[in-house]
């Protein structure tokens, strides 16, 4: 006995020496996601929502009030260029593209609701009347035409005069009453009654002395006070009096186009963003400090992007801008916050707020998904130790075992690979696939479960069960599917059905390890957990305000741990149907100011198998282990703790500190797991990796070079 | 660069054109209008910026304008000729040219010239010259015949020349053509025979010309598409023989040569003509502007309607018959400047605050009551005219400048130190005034040489060289070095040929001459020190490496030897090239350390420096040498001294020696061992530069193998311990 316990002791000892340990960890970089440019953004007052269309057809949704989380998001479509993006008529969001068409979303099952052909060939602007009961839309043609949105629909009204070139923008007066439009180098004013062109401002091609062959006009903005303000190609944005269609004044901004401009709701400010990917604030200041008349002066310049700024946008706080760099730039207006806070601090989001890696822990595989293929990689491995910051040899290297392309020109909504890495779903906006893996020594053949049932079209989520025999569905009808998975088929189970009257889609789901409780939640609706072996609804987990980034169950325990958007994390016993201790005492101290002040989404927890009291998650920029039994930090204690220690007593006092073990290291990180208990995978995505595969930006001269 | 502009035609309602075209188009007494005289009866003025007609007259029916009209600039008339013999002379106000003044002459007229400044000339087409005031006051003078009677007058021109009008014409007689200047005030006449080539005979050739210097320089297109320039001095020194002139080629095949007519030349400026004709036998007729320094087509424009084979070239504007209409094509050649391009500065150590260069500042310049101040301020001003006149101790710019007419030099030397103790606002231009008058006088007195006075002003340190141009001319007749070594240290805009001279002065100059001078010695260390442990250090310097300078390299050392071997040779160089001692004497060194931090233009001053005898090129040559010695002696590369010459003045100065007079240098046996110095030097510097090149090329792949640290590539495993 004597001789156990001193094991066990020393076991013990060598336990708190170490901390939490030590792990190896397999730190991915080939993981070579690129996302797509940023085309339009349109910002909702009413929601505070913004919603972000991409090159490829994707049109995300960020809701401003938590913290800028992107809670929804509909997949893209390659013939689907989205040249225009609009809200109208409150909370309806509308798109209108290349293609042609008019398309309309249902924010609540995440679908496009219809499209509608314009017939005026590719549509390059859309625009929603003040009241939000018209769309205006340009075309290819020269026509711009006129639709009513009636409430399951938009009806074609009218076309207005038909102009000689396309038209590439629009802006309605705020009385309603008139149009500008944009063409190749000139601009007209429309009566929305009579519809003819009452007004044409033609603009001059001369850049610096030089003729260019043609002046687009990328962008145009009505004032209530009848001034039109432009942006063209030849660098200039202009103010027009549309009464007399005279040139009131001009300002030569850029060596390069202006594509965008933005008007705020007071119209005391815009902004336009350039090709050379600054972004200019002008400001309407008095002339003098006493008199009333003023002037659009340009106030401050920003810099934030390194290519073209496609598209901006100008809430009543903040400058938003997004271009070919794929960043999303928020860049509040520092006179108009009130409160030092989130919202004063710039935000640059440039990765999607949801997991595009899967990971099999028992075969070491990992599953990327991209826009049109999926990849399966397995990890190599090592033989060697080392101590902290060492990079061990590799014995054997990571494989690339399988590139799936998919079929149609419609974008991967969501992919998993199972446990066991048998099993491959991935599941576009009307197919679902699922894919059986076998492995013969190096080789894996892979045979397509074909026959899919009829309710599996879509999936907004999917999730296999840690055995791998069960393969849950969200649909985006709201209802839940259970499959059993059998050898090369599988079996219907059961569906859960969403509660009565909503359709509200499920985005994220999780599993207990023992396969007995599922839990799914919404976009807004709370989280719902249900009991596997009786097939029906166990609880509902208590609402809360912002929305849900990331759900896991504990193990052996089946505790609900879920990650908010507003960097709360809360512990809910599924059992007990409550918040568990832990989690009371976290929110009566509260979190760590600078653990709330985390500008990116926990996007993955998961938990250590051998240690229950450890929960890890991780953001973009760090990961965490919470070691519950620990005390909390307050605002006082040191929250990161980037150095090792230096001796025993310091080893000490860091390890009593608190109960929050933050590592920096890797970043950006996109996806990070366990894969058993001393082997970590982190998925890094460096930006250089990223800005390398652009199309180079406009060479600007530095220097007088 | 010369450029065409976008033409416009003016409106030909009243004009006919006759298959000659027109008579003439001149200019008139106001900018931007011209008389255009048809070859029949009407003249019409234009205004040509607004492209209409300001008025019209013509002669009665029967009667034909015979020479072009032209405006009287002193009178504002405008004259014209018709019938050959009868002068009519009328203004705007004039409506009908019948009842306008009329003279009639004696003999047929050629042509009537005018020009600005002077009255018009009427030449008549024997030859003679008359002013028109005389003319008029005798109409029916008689009038001389000065050519032979075969010959034809078929080109005239009429220039002013340093304010005298000198007229020349070309006339032909068989195919031959002879050309005569004649200056009127002096009214001699110099009569020349123009050598063309024999094709000449049969087509009569396009004339211009211009004034260039002291000769008219006659500018011709021949029929074989090529054009000559004829030098043909304006005051001939033997009016009596008659003199041959030889053409010369000055651009080569610029019109077909196969185009009969339509093609005429005019001069535009120094360096460009316009040349109307056909490019190519077969091509349209073509408007061309040739650089004739630079031999380039600097633009054209085609004319595809053809045209009379007549250009006109009035104040920046070309006119032309282009088919039926009267074009007019803007001519803009703007001046690009070759010195902006190559000026270099070569003060490098421009630390002294005062040497900033001065400018006059207008605002305060009293002594110039401009026209645009307002009645307060040049009241203000007059005002303090008025203040420093009530002082009447301080001498005013004035009464200094009379003095320096007069009064002896002891006197001025006074009157100007009192002047210098008062700073006045306009003192620049006052300074400027004093020394012009102190030049002017020792123009006119040569033992006049007011030589303190001179460098009191330059001490001043408001003088410069284009404020007094002549200043350093002066000295270097004096062979003033002490005054010329403060101008090269003072002034920021010596000319090179300036420079070159003041260089040659320095290098020629005997050393018991520089003996008894005071000069400034503070570019200069005191050699004599350093020579003895020079010399010693020397010794084992040779082992060391300096700069890459070896003198134990393999090759070269060869060359030593076989060198060594002549004993003639060896005894020389130990004698005339002691590197290890300054070749110089401290007051020449301190000399030529002015010429080398004085600015230049290498591309001005290399034609200078061929000037120089080898002599005295070897002199300099062992001196720059000796300096680069003393320069790669010490680690930071720089000479002892207040303002020594820097390593790159000394190795520029080098280099621009050997540039002018490489070919010289080579012949001379005492520069041999020099070159070979340098040689070795350029030499170890070449492998000094490749060995650095090899290695960056190791840092940069240590550099790579660093990063290949930091950036772990696509997959690693890594462990982590978290505390």
């Amino acid at each position: 006995m004597p001789i156990f316990n001193l094991s066990s002791f020393s076991k013990r000892l060598k336990d708190k020496e170490w901390g939490m340990g030590e792990f190896k960890v397999h730190r991915v970089r080939f993981f070579n996601y690129v996302p797509s440019g940023i085309r339009c953004v349109a910002y909702n007052n009413q929601s505070n929502r913004l919603a972000v269309s991409r090159t490829d057809g994707t049109v995300e949704i960020y809701n401003l009030s938590a913290n800028y989380f992107q809670e929804k998001f509909f997949p893209g479509h390659e013939s689907r260029a989205t040249e225009a993006l609009c809200w109208a008529e409150g909370q309806r969001l509308f798109s209108a593209g290349l293609n042609g068409e008019i398309l309309e979303y249902d924010l609540q099952a995440l679908n496009i609701k219809y499209a509608l052909d314009a017939f005026g060939g590719p549509i390059w602007s859309m625009a929603a009347s003040p009241s939000g009961s018209q769309l205006v839309v340009g075309c290819e043609d020269g026509s711009v035409k006129l639709f009513e949105v009636t409430p399951e629909k938009i009806q074609f009204a009218r076309n207005f005069d038909r102009q000689k070139s396309r038209i590439l923008s629009l802006s309605w007066h705020p009385a309603g009453t008139h149009i500008a439009a944009g063409s190749i180098d000139y601009i007209s004013v429309f009566d929305v009654k009579s519809g003819s062109i009452i007004r044409k401002m033609v603009l001059d091609r001369q850049h610096l002395g030089v003729t260019k062959s043609r002046c687009i006009v990328w962008g145009v903005a009505f004032l209530s006070d009848g001034t039109v303000i432009s942006v063209d190609s030849v660098g200039k944005v202009q103010l027009w009096d549309s009464a007399t269609g005279t040139l009131v004044k001009s300002h030569l901004i850029a060596n390069a186009d202006v594509q965008s401009i933005a008007v705020a709701d007071q119209e005391d400010s815009f902004v336009v963003g350039t090709a050379e990917g600054t972004v200019f604030h002008f400001q309407l200041v008095s002339v003098t400090s006493s008199s009333s008349e003023k002037q659009w002066v340009r106030t401050k310049p920003f810099q934030h992007h390194t290519h073209d700024v496609r598209t901006v946008a100008h809430s009543p706080t903040a400058l938003i801008s997004g271009g070919t760099d794929t960043h999303l730039v928020i860049r509040p207006l520092m006179e108009k916050v009130e409160v030092k806070n989130y919202d004063a601090a710039l935000r640059k989001i440039t990765f999607p707020h949801r997991r595009l890696i899967s990971c099999s822990k028992r075969r070491q595989l990992l599953l990327f998904q991209f826009a049109h293929h999926l990849e399966l990689w397995r990890l190599g491995s090592t033989l060697a130790t080392g101590k902290n910051g060492d990079t061990l040899p590799l014995s054997k290297n990571a494989d690339h075992l399988l590139h799936l392309k998919t079929k149609g020109p419609e974008n991967i909504i969501c992919s998993c690979v199972s446990q066991c890495g048998s099993w491959i779903a991935y599941s576009t906006a009307s197919r679902f696939f699922l894919y059986r893996l076998k492995y013969e020594h190096d080789n894996i053949s892979l045979q397509r479960v074909s026959k899919m049932p009829a309710f599996l079209q879509s999936a907004v989520h999917i999730l296999f069960s840690e055995d791998s025999r069960k393969l849950f569905v969200a649909s985006n009808q709201g209802s839940l599917h259970i499959l059993h998975l059998l050898e090369g088929s599988f079996k219907h189970l059961h569906t859960f059905q969403p509660q009565s009257g909503t359709v509200e889609a499920m985005c994220l789901l999780a599993v207990s390890p023992d396969g007995n409780w599922l839990a799914a939640s919404g976009t807004s609706a709370g989280v719902h957990v249900y009991d596997l072996n009786h097939l029906k609804l166990h609880c509902t987990v208590p609402a809360y305000n912002f929305p849900v980034t990331a759900l896991a169950i504990a193990p052996n325990t089946n505790n609900l741990v879920i990650a908010h958007s507003d960097q709360q994390v809360f512990e809910f016993s599924i059992p007990d149907k409550q918040y568990t201790d832990w989690s009371r005492a976290v929110q009566k101290q509260g979190f760590h100011q600078l653990w709330l002040q985390r500008d990116t989404p926990i996007t993955h927890i998961s938990f250590h198998p051998k240690r229950p009291m450890h929960i890890l998650l991780h953001d973009a920029y760090m990961f965490c282990i919470i070691d519950k039994a620990l005390p909390l930090p307050n605002d006082k204690t040191v929250l990161y703790n980037p150095l090792p220690p230096k001796n025993e007593s310091d080893v000490f006092l860091r390890r009593t500190a608190h109960a929050f073990k933050i590592s920096k290291i890797y970043k950006p990180l996109l996806f990070m797991d366990l894969l058993d208990e001393r082997t970590l995978v982190a998925v890094e995505r460096p930006l250089d990796d990223i800005i390398a595969q652009l199309p180079p930006p406009i060479k600007k001269k530095k220097f007088g070079t | 660069m010369a450029a065409l502009e976008e033409e416009f035609t003016l409106s030909t309602g009243v004009l006919s054109a006759g298959p000659e075209g027109f008579l003439g188009v001149e200019q008139s007494d106001k900018a931007d209008q011209f008389l255009v005289t048809d070859s029949g009866r009407t003249v019409v003025l234009y205004k040509v910026s607004d492209q209409k007609p300001l008025g019209s007259w013509s002669v009665k029916q029967g009667q034909t304008i015979t020479c072009p009209a032209v405006c009287n600039f002193q009178t504002g008339e405008y004259i014209v000729v018709h019938d050959q013999k009868v002068l009519r002379i009328w203004n705007n106000e004039d409506v009908n040219l019948d009842k306008v003044f009329k003279a009639t002459l004696s003999a047929e007229v050629h042509r009537i010239h005018s020009v600005q400044k002077t009255e018009p000339l009427v030449l008549f087409q024997r030859g003679a010259v008359r002013g028109l005031e005389a003319l008029l006051a005798e109409p029916q003078q008689n009038i001389e015949a000065v050519i032979p009677d075969e010959e034809v007058i078929k080109w005239s021109e009429f220039f002013m020349v340093f304010k005298q009008p000198v007229l020349i014409f070309i006339t032909e007689k068989h195919g031959n053509y002879f050309a005569y200047v004649q200056l009127c005030k002096s009214h001699s006449l110099s009569k020349y025979t123009l050598l063309l080539g024999k094709e000449e005979k049969s087509v009569k050739p396009n004339f211009t010309a211009r004034v260039d210097g002291k000769f008219i320089s006659l500018v011709s297109l021949s029929s074989d598409g090529c054009i000559y320039e004829t030098l043909i001095p304006i005051y001939s020194s033997d009016t009596e023989k008659n003199h041959r002139l030889i053409r010369a080629l000055m651009l080569k095949a610029v019109v077909s040569g196969a185009a009969r007519n339509g093609t005429a030349l005019t001069i535009l400026d120094q360096d460009h003509v316009a040349v109307l004709g056909p490019p190519l036998p077969a091509s349209k007729e073509c408007l061309s502007i040739w650089n004739v320094k630079f031999q380039t087509l600097q633009t054209s424009k085609e004319l595809p309607q053809g045209t009379s084979g007549q250009l006109w070239y009035h104040g920046e504007i070309l006119f032309m018959l282009h088919g039926k209409c009267l074009t007019v094509i803007p001519y803009k050649c703007e001046v690009s400047s070759l010195a902006g391009a190559l000026g270099k500065l070569k003060h490098t150590q421009e630390s002294d605050p005062h040497s900033m260069p001065h400018f006059v500042d207008w605002e305060t310049c009293s002594g110039y009551d401009l026209g645009s101040y307002s009645a307060d301020q040049s009241r203000t001003l007059r005002r303090k005219k008025i203040e420093t006149n009530l002082q009447p101790e301080v001498p005013g710019s004035k009464q200094l400048l009379s003095i320096i007419k007069n009064d002896s030099e002891k006197h001025i030397e006074v009157e100007l130190r009192k002047f210098l103790a008062k700073s006045t606002p306009d003192f620049h231009t006052k300074i400027g005034d004093v020394v012009a008058g102190l030049l002017g006088r020792c123009k006119a007195e040569p033992s006049f040489y007011p030589r303190n006075c001179l460098m009191q002003l330059i001490q001043t340190r408001v003088l410069s060289y284009s404020l007094c141009p002549g200043l350093m001319e002066i000295a270097l007749e004096h062979t003033d070095v002490q005054m010329l070594q403060l101008c090269l240290q003072q002034f920021p805009d010596i000319p090179e040929s300036t420079t070159c001279a003041c260089l040659k002065l320095f290098l020629s100059i005997g050393d018991d001459c520089l003996r008894d001078i005071n000069i400034n010695m503070e570019s200069v260390f005191d050699y004599s020190d350093t020579i003895q442990d020079e010399k010693k250090e020397m010794k084992e310097q040779t082992e060391i490496v300096q700069n890459g300078f070896s003198p134990e390299d393999n090759s070269c050392s060869k060359d030593d030897q076989q060198l060594n071997k002549k004993p003639g040779d060896a005894a020389k160089e130990t004698t005339s090239f002691p590197v290890t001692s300054c070749p110089v004497t401290p007051k020449r060194a301190a000399l030529i350390n002015a010429v080398l931090h004085s600015a230049y233009s290498e591309a001005f001053l290399l034609p200078h420096l061929k000037d120089i005898p080898a002599k005295h090129i070897t002199l300099f040559l062992q001196y720059l040498y000796f300096l680069y010695l003393k320069c790669s002696g010490n680690a930071t590369m720089t000479l002892p001294g207040i303002s020594p010459p820097t390593l790159s003045q000394i190795m520029d100065w080098i280099c621009l020696l050997l540039d002018a007079n490489f070919t010289v240098v080579l012949m001379i046996p005492d520069a041999k061992r020099l070159l070979l110095n340098l040689y070795k030097f350029v030499k170890s510097q070449i492998s000094v530069y490749s060995e650095l090149n090899k290695i960056e090329v190791s840092f940069r792949e240590l550099q790579k193998l660093n990063q290949d640290k930091s950036n772990r590539g696509l997959y690693s495993i890594e462990v982590l311990e978290l505390f």
